[in-house]
């Protein structure tokens, strides 16, 4: 199964999956808007998105609206890379 | 192995739809505004029949003062009713779905709708100043049609096939001047109703 070298390890998890797709397809998405689209708890998110930017695929952003602090977050051209290479990898799997 | 993978990739485009356009958009919307734009078309035929001016007979555009506030107030009703029951049927859906209302993506469509919009209207108002009355409907069919095109990206495809359609019509009434009262009834009345229920139909 050389195929199976394809897909990245980094996006197993369906949050993961949930998150990047999120942000290929928009600008700058924030915190909880994030976690109103995937339905996971703030820990969850935060502990996916601590490890997504670590490996550079995503950007985050911290700003203040009035008192309240806001984080949000946009895709890498990296991380747009290898969300696009895990994709294909997937759907040719089961073409495949 | 393979269901999961399916699963993924379907997690993945629903994730994509959800998060980048607006799907909580109420059919009803168009119907209801629709109707209210019907209505304000009946009235302002009333008035200015009440004026001594039979619509389809002698049309010169010559019109006096009292008439013409009259017809811009019904205007302003008009667009308050329809603009806001649309809202409140949109937003009522989009609570019933447990969405969010105030997303990014609401941000970005009102932003392509109101553009083009609020240009169209200034120019509108101008053409009005100059008393440029008998281009008023074709003007705002086309500005408002090409507000719908903009704003289509963030929400359903069927909103741009609306656009183009209002646009189009506009187009037609630039062409056949006189008949302004009917091609807004046909674009703000007829094809709100027709896409609203199309709408309704689809995305129940």
């Amino acid at each position: 199964m050389s195929l199976l070298e394809h897909l990245n390890k980094d996006f197993e998890s369906r949050v993961r999956l949930g998150i990047m797709s999120i942000l290929v397809v928009n600008e700058w998405i924030d915190f909880l808007e994030m976690k109103d689209h995937l339905q996971v708890t703030d820990g969850n998110l935060a502990s996916h998105i601590n490890a997504l930017e670590q490996k550079k695929y995503i950007e985050v952003k911290k700003e203040f609206v009035g008192k309240k602090p806001k984080t949000s977050y946009k895709a890498t051209k990296t991380g747009k890379g290898a969300f696009e290479k895990h994709i294909n990898a997937l759907e040719k799997l089961l073409r495949g | 192995m393979s269901q999961e993978l399916k699963d993924d990739l379907q997690h993945i485009r629903k994730m994509m739809e959800q998060s980048s356009r607006f799907i909580s958009l109420n059919g009803l919307s168009g119907v209801v505004a629709g109707v209210v734009a019907l209505a304000g078309a009946f009235v302002a035929y009333y008035i200015l029949q009440k004026s001594s001016i039979d619509y389809f007979q002698d049309y010169s555009g010559a019109t006096g003062v009292g008439v013409v506030t009259q017809l811009t107030l019904l205007a302003i009703v008009v667009l308050i009713a329809a603009v806001g029951l649309g809202i409140l049927l949109t937003v009522n859906k989009t609570k019933k779905q447990g969405h969010k209302i105030w997303t990014s993506t609401t941000k970005k469509l009102l932003v392509a709708l109101f553009v083009p919009l609020i240009f169209g209207g200034l120019f509108c108002l101008a053409a009005m100043y100059h008393g440029h009355f008998i281009i008023m409907a074709p003007l705002m069919l086309v500005f408002y049609g090409l507000a719908l095109i903009n704003a289509g990206r963030y929400t359903f495809s069927d909103i741009q096939n609306l656009g183009y359609c209002e646009a189009f019509l506009g187009v037609i009434a630039m062409f056949i001047p006189g008949y302004g009262l009917v091609f807004w009834a046909l674009g703000f009345g007829v094809l709100h109703i027709v896409y609203g229920l199309l709408m309704y139909q689809k995305y129940r």
